[in-house]
């Protein structure tokens, strides 16, 4: 077996020479031997060290909750990222050129922007072809003769950059919408100076903490009006997007606000962010979303996720938008042919880095070239994201049949087609299974507008793949990333670490920012399904164990009891039917004497309303929108939660003893998830808000669960097990024997769990906190709320009880009148004062809607 | 000849709804055959912005929003509109072939830059293959680009059954294709799809047809609320309209609104409110003539 880290092997497969351009300044920096350098800390550290690193890496990034969502996945998973050991490397007089190039073509495509959303100079003159312009879907007509504020219209730009096997760089793509990525390569920075600090030992790699200072100062300057702290957002998509890890990171990172569409309104020819506190104006967003779907009114008008009107602010100069609306016109292969006339025409430079050699079929002999050469060449659509279709194609894997499909459909609209060469990628080395081995790696760079021209990241985003001849790389199919090392000549440039690029500290964190309201709704949700797991997972393991425990030879009224408990559980977990089917009493009869296999569906069935494993995945859907508000750790115990999950669902089915402890696993998460984020909640207000919706649950949980077991009064050896079985299903037993040191009594059981101001389960504890929650809210005016005086109203019910009066049960009917009635009255005061909360606080559940006239005759 | 044009648009909300955002292309256009004198725009309840500017047809938008609780929108507009009697005439016409107009767009670069803007099918017109079939039957070899396009249009007339309701904005084209029944936008989207697919420039307009007939004339098509037709490019005579639905060159009785690559383009109201429930619409459109 070959030695996988003999250098003279490796420099024979890998390293082709860069070819350095003649008028250099720097002195050629001899990439042999900066691999040479990089191989021999690998062959130090041997294969079995490097594969112990490697699954820290992996479980670092994993943790991080680093991940890249498919689109494509019915089961809307996401698939964790994953990085490559081996950087890769760029050499200073490499990168000088690309540096330069890079910057000459950012420039360019500012210029090209100007021109088409103004004069068209271009198109008027010829140099580039109006359809190609006209045609194209990212081309918004709504956009044309709008004066931006400083007339940026490329602020953030990437481009993804393949290197030919003869060290020539070439550029294959071009992102002028909303660039993803720099995000990922600053956590793979990350993950790979913790993990293989040994690596970065006698080379000097280029920081990135430059080109997110450059970022936050350049959005910074393009907000309309001179503000020390404008108000810069992150527009996403909301958490199904692909790149939602990279949103909600770069947000916490940058200190900005993250935002969906209907977290943000049009008001008054201004943007405004809904908060708990009031409506705030917005100066700058940060946009992920793809320009349709900005503005339902003028420009997609089916999408749900823009704010109408927003055109309209942008056309009144009062937002600027990073990247402008209308800037995906450039992400069109097409244009490449053409680029370097526009470049003569608007820098008058020749472009420095060449693009990757592209025929525009809506000419006829281009049209005719590729046709007749499609095997050898990639084609691609003008328009990058068209549904149903694969934006780029590999003339070479279609079958017979395929290809002439593709060219029958290039000649019926071949405006919409280009085709593009195969370059022959050098190869770059990949550490797969303990071996080195050959991949092709495109490189994507970042870049920013900084003053009169753009920053480059030095580094990037690259990605591999190990398909021969593969030049298509995207990450939604699939591709290994890798950290970009830019080695600068200078040796006082300091070695990365952990501790630098974590406290780095953020341009914007004097801005006040209140809580968006959607945001708050969530964390509220987020307390809300954390508390009903909790809740609903105890009262079924306890009932469960009743079952277990407990027979008819032993107990003259255990069936009684049973139907009772299990109709209790129906209720309390609103997993309706259940064990309730009141127009069918055989029915029930049967599901009562045999209630495993429907237990078995409350635990594990997700289509079962009420299920835990429903209740699971909601909880994680409101976890994802706030993902940026939860600490790490948090996701750590979520993906764990998650393997289990997906384990037992198939094994513990119908063994009653796996099944208990799997609800114990689901609720020790559910636990230590608390715990981690009382401790790491970024500000008070964001877990009072998370609070509030744990109390509110808890207090809804305890009112019906009483409700159900005591309403009506039961024997005495009856009503004792029920003691019992309220006390274990809300652990409280312990408490109990604690503070009464006495045998189960009703009275006593009441004044535990309504009474008690210092019992964290009882009603009155958990009004009181729904109480101190409310009065700290933020309030318009200064009198009392409505909130505040209805909970006064719950505190004073509670206050005015006493255990023995609400213990009495009225003979006649034989129920617990008293505490029927209290109950009821707190049950009506909760939910008047939830829906207030929920209507003053959080956003509007109203949704958007189209007005047409579409009667035309 | 001087019309007067009331147009009303009522959304009845069955709930009230707190912000609503509108952009309303109601204004009539200024043509060499016609003249817009007055244009009043009347919302209730108030709008708290109105603005108003040229989109990239060079038609007139007024964007405006209610930012207060309502339980209905009415916008009603008021227009005089003069109109002088086109003067088509044969002598006018232009003979040139459809192929030469075509091949004179395929070899153009930069220059008619605002007549090829047309050129090029939208999604709404994008022609299938048996509209191509369709439209080839009215452009046999060396035939003239007008009588190419006036026998495409007597050809819908008669082809097509004028149907109100069987399609809305959203039927695609290849359904009214089949099913040959529509009404005037269709009619006015497949004629545009058929002069694209010959490599043609063709837009659509929107306007309004006079209401009350000319005594022992018959009543047009399309005159109680907006109407569509479709216009093309012919080398020197300029842009010509052609109303399939009524096999006519529109004349005195059509005052347009405005145009756009399609329907789409030109929506004459359209908003978004914030609101969970359903609207009701009504529309009224009158048309008088005043002299």
């Amino acid at each position: 077996m070959p030695d996988p880290f003999s250098f003279s092997e490796f420099r024979s497969q890998y390293i082709s020479p860069y070819t350095v351009p003649q008028n250099s300044t720097n002195n050629p920096q001899d990439i042999q031997e900066l691999w040479k350098l990089v191989i021999s800390t690998f062959k130090d550290l041997g294969s079995s060290d490097i594969e112990h690193r490697i699954r820290n890496i992996h479980r670092l990034l994993k943790e991080n909750g680093v991940a890249y969502n498919i689109y494509t996945d019915p089961s809307g998973g996401s698939r964790a990222w994953e990085l490559d050991p081996i950087p890769q490397l760029i050499t200073a007089a490499e990168w000088e050129v690309m540096n330069k190039g890079l910057t000459q073509r950012a420039n360019l495509f500012n210029l090209m922007l100007q021109d088409i959303y103004g004069p068209q100079r271009l198109i008027k003159e010829g140099v580039i072809p109006q359809e190609l312009i006209y045609m194209h879907p990212g081309f918004l007509r709504s956009c044309v003769n709008i004066n931006l504020p400083h007339q940026q219209h490329l602020i953030v730009y990437a481009a993804d950059i393949g290197r030919g096997s003869d060290g020539q760089n070439w550029i294959i793509s071009d992102r002028t919408q909303a660039p993803s990525g720099y995000g990922y390569a600053l956590e793979n920075r990350l993950a790979m100076s913790s993990v293989l600090p040994e690596l970065f030992n006698n080379l000097n790699v280029s920081k990135l903490t430059s080109y997110f200072d450059a970022f936050q100062l350049s959005l910074q300057m393009i907000a309309p009006y001179a503000s020390h702290s404008p108000r810069v957002v992150i527009l996403t998509p909301g958490p199904e997007n692909e790149t939602y890890f990279e949103h909600s990171y770069l947000a916490a990172y940058l200190g900005l606000t993250l935002v969906e569409g209907n977290d943000l309104m049009v008001k008054d020819n201004f943007l405004w962010l809904k908060t708990i506190e009031g409506l705030e104006k917005v100066d700058v967003i940060l946009r992920r979303m793809d320009d349709a779907y900005c503005d339902p009114l003028e420009l997609k008008s089916d999408s749900l996720l823009g704010v109408p009107g927003l055109l309209q602010v942008v056309r009144k100069g009062n937002v600027a938008i990073a990247n402008p609306l209308g800037s995906s016109v450039i992400e069109n292969a097409a244009l490449m042919p053409f680029l370097h006339l526009a470049a003569r025409r608007l820098l008058d430079e020749e472009l420095i880095i060449p693009s990757i050699a592209t025929w525009w079929c809506g000419q006829p002999t281009e049209m005719k070239y590729v046709i007749e050469n499609l095997q050898h060449l990639v084609i691609r659509r003008i328009n990058r994201r068209k549904a149903g279709t694969r934006s780029a194609i590999d003339g070479a894997s279609l079958s017979q049949a395929k290809r002439s499909e593709l060219i029958d459909e290039i000649s019926a609209y071949p405006h919409l087609f280009a085709g593009q060469e195969k370059i022959g990628f050098s190869s770059t080395p990949s550490w797969v299974d303990g071996e080195i081995h050959p991949s092709h790696a495109l490189i994507r760079s970042f870049l920013v507008r900084n003053q009169d021209s753009y920053h480059v990241m030095p580094g990037g985003l690259t990605r591999t793949s190990f398909i021969k001849d593969s030049f298509i790389i995207s990450n939604q199919t699939g591709g290994i990333s890798k950290d970009t090392w830019v080695i600068s000549p200078e040796k006082n440039d300091k070695q990365p670490s952990t501790f630098q690029i974590i406290n780095k500290p953020t341009a914007s964190v004097s801005q006040k920012d209140s809580l968006p309201s959607h945001t708050a709704e969530n964390l509220f949700w987020v307390g809300r399904y954390t508390e009903r797991l909790i809740n609903n997972a105890r009262l079924l393991r306890t009932t469960m164990e009743y079952m277990s425990q407990h027979n008819q030879s032993d107990n003259p009224f255990y069936f009684n009891t049973k139907i009772k408990l299990l109709h209790t559980l129906t209720h309390c977990t609103f997993s309706y039917p259940g064990f309730v089917i009141t127009d069918d009493p055989k029915k029930e009869e049967e599901l009562i004497l045999n209630p495993w296999p429907e237990l078995t569906l409350h635990v594990y069935d997700e289509h079962k309303s009420g299920s835990l494993s429903q209740n699971l995945a909601l909880f994680k859907k409101s976890v994802y929108h706030v993902r940026n508000f939860l600490s790490p750790d948090t996701w750590h115990i979520i993906r764990q939660l998650d393997e289990i999950w997906s384990d037992v669902e198939h094994t513990s089915q119908n063994n009653r003893i796996l099944m208990i402890s799997d609800i114990d696993k689901l609720n020790a998460s559910m636990f230590s998830i608390l715990g981690m984020n009382r401790e790491n909640a970024r500000r008070e207000q964001e877990w009072a808000i998370l609070d509030l919706g744990r109390k509110f649950e808890q207090v809804f949980f305890i009112i019906r669960f009483l409700q159900n077991i005591f309403a009506k009064k039961t024997d005495d050896r009856t009503e004792y097990e029920l003691i019992q079985f309220v006390l274990t299903a809300t652990q409280s037993i312990v408490t109990y024997r604690y503070t009464y040191r006495n045998h189960l009594q009703f009275p006593l059981l009441l004044d535990l769990m309504v009474l008690d101001m210092n019992y964290p389960k009882s009603l009155a504890y958990l009004i009181e906190k729904i109480k101190m929650h409310i009065e700290a809210m933020p309030k318009a005016g200064s009198a009392n709320s409505d909130p505040e005086r209805l909970i006064q109203e719950a505190s004073t019910l509670i206050q005015w009880s006493d255990s023995n009066s609400l213990a009495k049960f009225d003979a006649y009917k034989y129920e617990h009148l008293n505490l029927k009635n209290l109950l009821n009255q707190l049950n009506q005061i909760l939910l008047e004062i939830h829906l207030i909360i929920s209507k003053k606080y959080f956003k509007h559940t109203l949704s958007q809607q189209q007005l047409f006239v579409s009667n035309m005759v | 000849m001087l019309y007067t044009i009331k147009h009303t648009t009522t959304y009845t909300y069955h709930e009230s709804v707190p912000l609503c955002h509108n952009l309303a292309i109601l204004t009539p256009r200024n043509t060499p055959l016609q003249n817009c004198q007055i244009f009043e725009f009347d919302v209730s309840p108030t709008p708290d912005i109105v603005e108003e500017y040229f989109d990239f047809f060079g038609n007139k938008i007024i964007y405006f929003i209610i930012e207060n609780e309502h339980e209905k929108l009415v916008v009603t507009t008021t227009s005089i509109v003069e109109k002088r009697p086109a003067m088509l005439t044969l002598t006018q016409l232009n003979h040139q072939s459809w192929e030469s107009v075509r091949d004179a767009f395929s070899i153009s670069k930069g220059d008619l830059m605002e007549e090829k803007q047309y050129l090029i099918p939208t999604e709404v017109t994008t022609p299938s293959d048996s509209i191509k079939q369709y439209a080839v039957l009215s452009f046999p070899p060396g035939r003239s680009l007008f009588d190419s396009v006036y026998d495409l249009m007597n050809r819908i007339y008669k082809d097509f059954t004028y149907t109100a309701g069987f399609t809305t904005v959203s039927t695609p084209l290849s359904e009214v294709m089949t099913e040959r029944k529509g009404v005037c936008q269709d009619f006015a989207h497949l004629g545009i799809a058929c002069v694209q697919a010959m490599g043609l420039a063709a837009k659509y307009v929107s306007g309004y047809l006079e209401t009350t007939p000319i005594p022992n004339e018959q009543k047009l098509k399309g005159a109680d609320a907006s109407h569509a037709w479709f216009s093309v490019y012919i080398p020197e005579m300029g842009w010509v309209d052609f109303d399939p639905t009524n096999n006519k060159l529109p004349d005195e009785q059509h005052i347009t609104i405005a145009w756009g690559r399609n329907y789409f383009d030109i929506i004459p109201l359209r908003g978004v409110i914030m609101s969970s429930n359903q609207h009701q619409l009504d529309i009224s459109v009158e048309v008088m003539r005043m002299q």
